[in-house]
């Protein structure tokens, strides 16, 4: 009887504790490289948070499944100091020591652009969220996958609305203004590309210095030339010169695109002045994309700000896209084997709150196209692409007299 | 190239705009370089931290409009509050080097620019700042010829502050006392200046003078914390070109240089606006050096 | 004191050189940089400690030779190593040329003119270089990937580097012996007086630019390929960093004097890689403090203070 009492409680015991092994899930190591301090610190928080915040959802949904086995998702994070060489270490520190087989990007074309021989070399998937350039997928790397789009369909959008909005897209005139550094003059490559294909005219060609604190040479140019289009790209420096120096020099043209007006502000600090300006971004909490993970746009940003008590930005909306991204490709690849990972993610196709999202054969995302907001009344309204709008573009802007 | 330079001949408007608009420009280079010259002239010093005074200046201005002060009150007060922030950095630091080699003074105060940018990086943040002095632009010519209101202050300044200094140094006790010293240390000395307050009181005076520019940059154009350099080696320029004892010099070569760079980057492209610059510099440096040779001379 | 001679020295060096790679793989990075600062510190304390011309323009030459070679490897068709030979021969020749040149026409001018216009000369080439499209203007150049191994690259450009900082220190070891060197500090301490003795001092004078020219290509078209990414105003001509280094390093160690740029250059460099691991937020402002610190209060470098030291414990007057 005494053996029946140990065999009935083993037993019992057995039963409790084999449902529970059986439903522990394993977990999915994921690694990056992000910038916690230095020069893209606070891009670098936004990175982290947007990867916290989709891996705290993914889990709490009931995690990933793989060929049936349940797994959550889990990062390690190590501290690039916004420093390519040591990003490059710590990659390979994550995938030499830590056998992470996963990684998640860092913050910037830069630091990306060390990362990726690194990755590239030891056949590592990763994702990234935060480097544009171009440049990144003319290499050849078939271990790369970027969610974001790039420098090159930065202003695509503007381009694009002047061709439709113009009877003759062959008889724009078009002035640009780039900052002479690799990023300005990746998204002026871009922009030449789609303007040949229209068949526009380059009337003017500006690049400014990265030290030049003024562009009046170049508006005197536009006031004389009276393009019909001009597109300026010069970080948030550029965008605040540019508003300030059109209203000062009261420089026409029917229509002005730029980017990073949303870091320079300039709705909030110039006002007037910097209505009727389009304004190329990456992402805008209005855009009415959605999925079922987070909801749409509107939902994610909601989430950011009652967990972390701040605006959504951009950056980190595309980088829990990028985890969005894996989590999909663990499921469709049914293997955890970085390769048969790498494969799924190439056959990525998929909408999340934060765009579509669909590779091409460099990596790079070919099925979100840039937004392009307009100054209206102080606020900024997505205008493009017309699908997503929230109002009607504002065109031709009106001349400054009648302003 | 010869497009723009077509389009200058074309629109003879265009090219008053642009000559002007680089006048304008050159306006508050050459309040930094009055300072610059000042500075050289008397205590001897290559003053490398001239550009993050003007900076520092700025951030005065724009944290003052913030806090609710009316723009153009912030030119004064700027050049106030750096007259007290030139005499600190001269008595913590520069007064080390002034007997010194001049290019050990070039490094020093190289070093302190590094630790002033980053202490502004640090405390302000590297965004880039404007403040909208709601004055607007006057318009000339049928729209073609556009001046900004505050440039237009900058330039009047600029001119207003070269003859008060000429007038100072003329006539002032302390203004005399500054030549004095300038020309025989020495002998200022023994006749009763105190050179040491005299050199502090250059510095902080030259401070001052980079303060209102630096009010007039925030207004005019935006300003962040490594923005200095083009401020220092402009005024640097200026200086070389216009010599270190005449204020009429200066106030020429500063509105001309900023002219020519102007219509540089306009015909050359902006691109090689800043080469064109600092070539014609390294030129007119060898072109005297050639004159002063040929009277077996050197520059000084 | 025991006076360690040179060859010790240049022994315990040369052991470390050689084996640090493999002893502290992380650090490989760091030493190749370390073994081009020295070259900086060297070549300019030619100039500047030795012949008294304060030069703020070696930065070109580096630049030079950073773009000759990324320029004959992307554009000659030659495998890499080929490529990369003849890339840092061409750069040299390029920057010896330019030497020759600008030589001619600024070694005329004295003291700080001659500081501002070599200044004026690095940022020249810095925008001239970031406005050419065929360099690649702003976006600068990007240098074909080393074929080896992972890690088999930065070891060898950490040796290579060593190398050039090795033949140059012996080089100017040896020059300063010569007759040559003593022109040098002829010229330093009264070109006048050198001149009217009959030295040829133009000729000297630009002869000592090419040389540090010459090092300085070389290092240039090595580093370019170690970096594997050039920025006309970063990397190639980076005047407020290098330029400026190449100063301080040679006065913090002590100028005019052989092991001083070297020293200085060991300092400098460990100094900032410290403030960049410990004080992170805040390494430039060390860095500006360090700077004044150095020139205002350290201006005889530490060579020049353990001579002060030595002077007066033996009795003599420093």
């Amino acid at each position: 009887m005494k053996k029946g009492l140990f065999a009935g409680v083993f037993l019992g015991l057995a039963l409790l504790v084999a449902p529970a092994a059986a439903e522990e899930p394993g977990v999915i190591r994921l690694g990056a490289a992000v910038s916690l301090t230095g020069k893209y610190s606070s891009n670098g928080a936004f990175t982290r948070k947007g990867y916290d915040l989709a891996v705290t959802k993914i889990n709490e949904a009931g995690g990933v499944t793989v060929a049936g086995k349940p797994y959550r998702l889990e990062v390690i994070y190590y501290d690039d100091e916004s420093t390519p060489a040591r990003g490059a270490q710590l990659v390979e520190r994550l995938i030499q020591q830590d056998k992470v087989q996963y990684l998640l990007g860092p913050y910037s074309s830069g630091l990306t652009e060390a990362i990726a021989p690194v990755t590239e070399k030891y056949g590592v998937p990763m994702v990234e969220a935060n480097g544009a350039a171009i440049s990144l997928f003319r290499k050849g790397y078939r271990y790369l996958f970027a969610v974001l789009s790039t420098t090159d369909e930065y202003l695509r959008g503007a381009v694009d609305i002047a061709a439709r909005l113009s009877d003759d897209p062959a008889k724009l005139r078009v002035a640009m203004a780039f900052e002479n550094d690799p990023f300005s003059q990746d998204v002026r490559d871009g922009v030449l590309a789609d303007m040949k294909r229209h068949g526009m005219k380059v009337v003017v060609d500006d690049k400014l210095p990265p030290e030049l604190n003024d562009m009046s040479a170049t508006l005197s140019k536009v006031k004389a030339l009276r393009p019909d289009l001009m597109l300026i790209s010069g970080h948030d420096k550029g965008a605040s010169l540019a508003i300030r120096q059109f209203a000062d020099q009261r420089v026409n043209v029917p229509m002005l695109a730029l980017t990073h007006c949303d870091s320079a502000r300039i709705a909030e600090n110039f006002g007037p002045a910097a209505e009727y300006a389009l304004c190329a971004a990456q992402w805008a909490s209005t855009l009415t994309y959605a999925d079922d993970l987070f909801g749409s746009a509107s939902d994610y940003a909601r989430l950011y700000e009652e967990t972390y008590g701040e605006v959504a930005p951009y950056q980190a909306a595309e980088s829990s896209a990028a985890v969005q991204v894996y989590a999909d490709a663990f499921e469709r690849a049914k293997s955890l084997d970085p390769e048969d990972v790498r494969n799924a993610l190439a056959e990525t196709q998929m909408m999340t709150f934060y765009g579509r999202i669909e590779f091409d054969e460099t990596g790079k995302n070919i099925a979100k196209p840039t937004v392009l907001f307009q100054v209206q009344d102080g606020q900024y309204v997505v205008v493009y692409p017309e699908e997503f709008a929230e109002a009607k573009i504002r065109w031709p802007t009106p001349p400054w007299s009648e302003r | 190239m010869l497009d723009n330079l077509a389009l200058l001949v074309q629109f003879p408007a265009v090219t008053v705009d642009v000559v002007v608009n680089g006048l304008l420009i050159g306006a508050i280079f050459a309040l930094a370089a009055y300072g610059m010259a000042l500075v050289w002239g008397v205590l001897n010093i290559v003053n490398v931290v001239q550009g993050e005074l003007v900076v520092l200046g700025g951030y005065v201005t724009f944290l003052l409009v913030q806090a609710g002060m009316p723009p153009l009150l912030g030119l004064p007060v700027s050049a106030v509050v750096m007259f007290g922030v030139g005499w600190v950095i001269y008595r913590a630091i520069v007064f080390r080097v002034v007997d010194k080699d001049v290019f050990i003074s070039i490094l020093a105060t190289f070093g302190l620019a590094i630790l002033i940018q980053q202490l502004a990086n640090l405390s302000f943040g590297a965004d880039v700042r404007s403040v909208d002095a709601g004055l607007g632009s006057a318009y000339f010519l049928d729209g073609m010829v556009t001046v900004a209101w505050v440039k237009l202050i900058a330039f009047v300044l600029a001119l207003v502050a070269g003859a008060a200094l000429w007038l100072f140094l003329r006539h002032a006790r302390l203004g005399q006392a500054i030549r004095a010293t300038a020309q025989n240390p020495r002998a200022a000395r023994i006749l009763g200046i105190d050179t040491g307050r005299v050199y502090a009181a250059t510095y902080a005076l030259n401070a001052a003078l980079c303060g209102a520019a630096g009010s007039l940059a925030v207004m005019a154009w935006t300003i962040h914390p490594y923005m200095g350099l083009p401020y220092t080696v402009r005024s640097f320029m200026v200086v070389v070109v216009a010599g270190v004892g005449n204020v009429g010099a200066v106030v020429a070569a500063g509105l001309g240089l900023g002219a020519l760079e102007n219509v540089a980057g306009f015909v050359l492209g902006t691109e090689f606006q800043i080469a064109f610059v600092f070539a014609l510099m390294v030129a007119i440096l060898v072109w005297r050096h050639g004159r002063a040779a040929r009277r077996r001379e050197h520059l000084k | 004191m025991n006076r360690l001679s040179d060859w010790h020295i240049m022994g315990v060096l040369a052991v470390l050189g050689l084996g640090l790679p493999f002893l502290a793989p992380s650090l490989i990075t760091q030493l190749s940089f370390l073994w081009l600062m020295v070259v900086f510190a060297l070549t300019w304390d030619m100039l500047g400690g030795r012949m008294g011309y304060n030069s703020f323009g070696n930065i070109v030459f580096f630049g030079i030779g950073c773009y000759a070679a990324a320029i004959v490897q992307r554009d000659a068709g030659l495998p890499y190593f080929e490529a990369l030979a003849l890339g840092l021969v061409l750069g040299a020749v390029i920057a010896v040329a330019a030497a020759l040149l600008f030589g001619a026409a600024l070694l005329g001018i004295r003291g700080h003119y001659f500081a501002i216009g070599t200044l004026g000369l690095g940022i020249t080439a810095a925008e001239i270089a970031a406005g050419w499209d065929y360099v690649g203007a702003g976006s600068g150049m990007a240098l074909p990937l080393y074929p080896g191994a992972l890690g088999a690259r930065e070891l060898f450009f950490c040796y290579a580097l060593f190398a050039v900082a090795i033949v140059c220190f012996l080089s100017l070891r040896w020059l300063y012996g010569t007759r040559f060197g003593l022109a040098l500090n002829a010229i330093r301490d009264d070109q006048d007086k050198a001149d009217a003795m009959g030295l040829r001092t133009t000729q000297i004078k630009v002869f000592a630019w090419c040389v540090a020219a010459f090092f300085l290509a070389i290092s240039g078209g090595l580093a370019a390929n170690m970096i594997g990414f050039i920025d006309p105003r970063d990397v190639a001509f980076a005047g407020a960093t290098f330029g400026v280094w190449m100063v301080l390093m040679a006065i913090l160690g002590g100028k005019g004097t052989l092991w001083g740029p070297v020293l200085g250059a060991v300092v400098f460099h460990i100094t900032q890689e410290l403030f960049w691991t410990y004080l992170l937020g805040w390494q430039r402002v060390a860095l500006g403090l360090l700077i004044v610190v150095i020139v205002v209060f350290f201006p005889q470098g530490i060579m020049g203070w353990i001579a002060e030291r030595r002077a007066a414990r033996e009795g003599a007057r420093p």
